[in-house]
């Protein structure tokens, strides 16, 4: 479904992503885990057109995407949901998941959709009224994923959304997630949380200083000793 | 403006008042109060302006105001309500006002297509400013829209058709009360009607958080520039009202002090509402006029005034909030701040411990 050939993406003098290949599958679940500053985050840019690789290639279903607008993009069927949750404060949280479905043409469905979000997301149609500002943290992440929801993506990217979250509710992200996937829906996962990622997902690429050092399914992933003495506390069944 | 950044910290306070939407019987018992006066208000003065012993100076000042709405309605549309920073709009309201006066003095355009035409030039301009400009962010945006609005007037000053320096005068007094009336309440009405569509929707999106937007599929340049446009051509209008009410225009009218005065009404009253807006180029057209009697220290009452507001309510006389608001008839509490989702205090404080889990365990691993 999405391919990335040899992808080189440069911040000025900042060489972020040094020549990385990767590739999801149809209704799967990837994740990309690294430590911080590997370049987990403009890998996800680059796919949904908020920086432009200098070289190398991304596909999306034999279409390029590394030459298209970042709108053109979201309409191929490609949602993005940055780091760090960014919803839209001082708008309602219906309006935050409107603008989630901007970018679509069926508006007839755009309201089962909405149902279909609070269903998700009881705590958001309980507060659909109430400008998202002043949500909680982890409301605001729900809002941000089920914004992202609302554009109907094929293809997910999720940028560490357990993120500063308490374990209770980690728990509950990661089992929507995988409720999103069993949709029908694909997604690339990005998480600091690599043990929980690597539980949901089908396969994982490891990244270190802008480079794929490991790849392969989640669970052989998870039993490289490497692995878990850099990301996964060492002893972790 | 960075001033509300801390806002957040306290993430589940509503400045408003929490959930409750209900209008509180305060509310209930001054709707009709204030809509009666509102009427009353406005009744009154066209019928004191009909009166054929009205003072010409009150009804100057009268004018004045209502251009000086237009121009803050405008300009917030691009500061307050898009987030741009642009402080050049006295340029966008000298192409208006030189447009529309050489049509109507030299080509004896009447006025209302002579206004349109300048809307329309004091527009295209804003959109050629406009495409470029935008890709810029914050600071660079201010500089590159305050170095348009004095390229404008150097222009003006050097090319033979204006005057120049010695401006253009002879031009028809057309401008009455009714006219300034009129185009402020079409351009309210337009603007605010604008801002509850699903186009204000995307453009409050890029205010709040541009990536966000970006990354919904929203065309971001397109609603900038679509928001630049307008204020333009608003400004534009307000240009062409104010040429022919004193009849004589010269570069130096439409010079930094003009845009920074549009500015200032609209960060007074609140970035993000057109009812401060309106209130705040009110005030500040009035207030001036009031102050005569302080003599030679009106300037000074004038500034500390200014000062005291904002350091009152940084956030303006009215923050984001609209009449509607305040009279309880949208029920939505709207947070009084700016408040952006991401770095707020708690997150960022999440964050930090986020690294410092995985980093401990790195350490630990590595023993
Ligand atoms: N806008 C930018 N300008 C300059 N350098 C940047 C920018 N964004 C990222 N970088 C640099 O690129 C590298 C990769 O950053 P990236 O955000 O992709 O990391 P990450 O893997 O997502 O890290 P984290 O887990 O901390 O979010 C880092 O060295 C970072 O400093
Ligand atoms: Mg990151």
């Amino acid at each position: 479904m999405l391919t990335l050939e040899g992808l080189h993406v440069y911040y000025g003098g900042i060489h972020a992503l040094k020549g990385i290949s990767l590739m999801v599958e149809e209704g799967e679940i990837v994740t990309l885990i690294g430590a911080n500053g590997a370049g987990k985050s403009t890998t996800l840019r680059a796919i949904s057109g908020l920086v432009r690789p200098r070289s190398g290639r991304i596909l999306f279903e034999q279409q390029p995407l590394h030459t298209l607008p970042a709108d053109r993009i979201v309409r191929l069927g490609i949602t993005h949901v940055p780091e760090g949750r960014r919803v839209f404060a001082s708008l309602s949280v219906r309006e935050n998941l409107q603008l989630g479905a901007y970018s679509r043409r069926d508006r007839g469905e755009i309201t089962a959709d909405l149902h279909r979000v609070y269903e998700l997301f009881p705590r958001l149609g309980e507060r659909q009224n109430q400008s998202a500002g002043t949500l909680s943290g982890g409301e605001q992440q729900m809002l941000a994923i089920g914004r992202a929801l609302m554009a109907r993506p094929r293809l997910l990217l999720l940028d560490e959304p357990s993120m500063g979250l308490a374990p209770l509710l980690v728990m509950e992200i990661f089992r929507i997630i995988k409720e999103i996937n069993h949709g029908g829906t694909t997604i690339l996962l990005v998480e600091q949380n690599a043990n929980q990622a690597l539980r949901v997902a089908h396969r994982a690429y490891v990244l270190q200083s802008g480079e794929i050092v490991r790849e392969g399914p989640a669970a052989e992933v998870a039993q490289d000793p490497e692995v878990r003495r850099a990301y996964l506390g060492g002893d972790v069944a | 403006m960075s001033a509300n950044k801390g806002a957040n910290m306290d993430e589940n306070k509503n400045p408003v008042g929490g959930t409750s939407t209900r209008r509180t019987r305060w509310q209930k018992a001054i709707q009709p109060t204030v809509i009666v006066i509102a009427v009353v208000l406005l009744v009154a003065l066209n019928l004191y302006i009909r009166r054929p012993d009205v003072d010409p100076y009150i009804l100057g000042v009268l004018c004045l105001t209502g251009i000086n709405m237009i121009l803050a309605a405008g300009l917030n549309l691009i500061n307050g309500f898009t987030g741009q920073f642009s402080i050049g709009h006295a340029g966008f309201m000298a192409v208006g006002a030189y447009t529309a006066a050489l049509l109507t003095t030299y080509r004896n355009f009447p006025f209302l297509p002579a206004t349109v035409l300048g809307a329309l030039a004091a527009g295209m301009m804003g959109l050629v400013v406009g495409i470029p400009a935008l890709r810029l962010r914050g600071d660079y945006l201010a500089i590159v829209t305050l170095g348009f609005g004095e390229i404008i007037r150097v222009v003006i000053n050097n090319i033979p058709i204006t005057g120049g320096a010695q401006g253009l005068v002879a031009i028809p007094g057309y401008t009455t009360f009714y006219w300034v009336e009129g185009w402020l309440i079409l351009i309210l009405v337009l603007i605010s009607n604008l801002i509850r569509s699903g186009v204000g929707r995307c453009l409050l999106a890029i205010r709040e958080d541009e990536v966000a937007a970006t990354a919904l599929g929203v065309d971001t340049t397109f609603y900038k520039v679509l928001a630049f446009t307008i204020g333009a051509a608003s400004a534009g209008v307000a240009g062409s009202l104010y040429a022919h009410q004193i009849m004589y225009i010269d570069p130096s009218v439409f010079g930094f002090f003009k845009s920074i005065e549009i500015l200032i009404a609209v960060v007074l009253g609140g970035l993000g509402s057109l009812t401060g807006s309106v209130l705040a180029a009110g005030l500040l057209t009035a207030l001036p006029e009031l102050l005569r009697g302080f003599a030679e220290y009106r300037m000074i009452v004038y500034s500390a005034l200014l000062v005291l507001v904002m350091l009152i309510r940084p956030a303006g006389l009215l923050g984001q909030l609209e009449a509607v608001d305040i009279l309880g008839w949208r029920r939505r509490p709207r947070p009084q701040w700016r408040t952006t989702g991401a770095g707020s205090g708690s997150d960022a404080f999440a964050a930090v411990q986020a690294d410092l889990t995985t980093t401990d365990r790195l350490r630990g691993a590595s023993k």
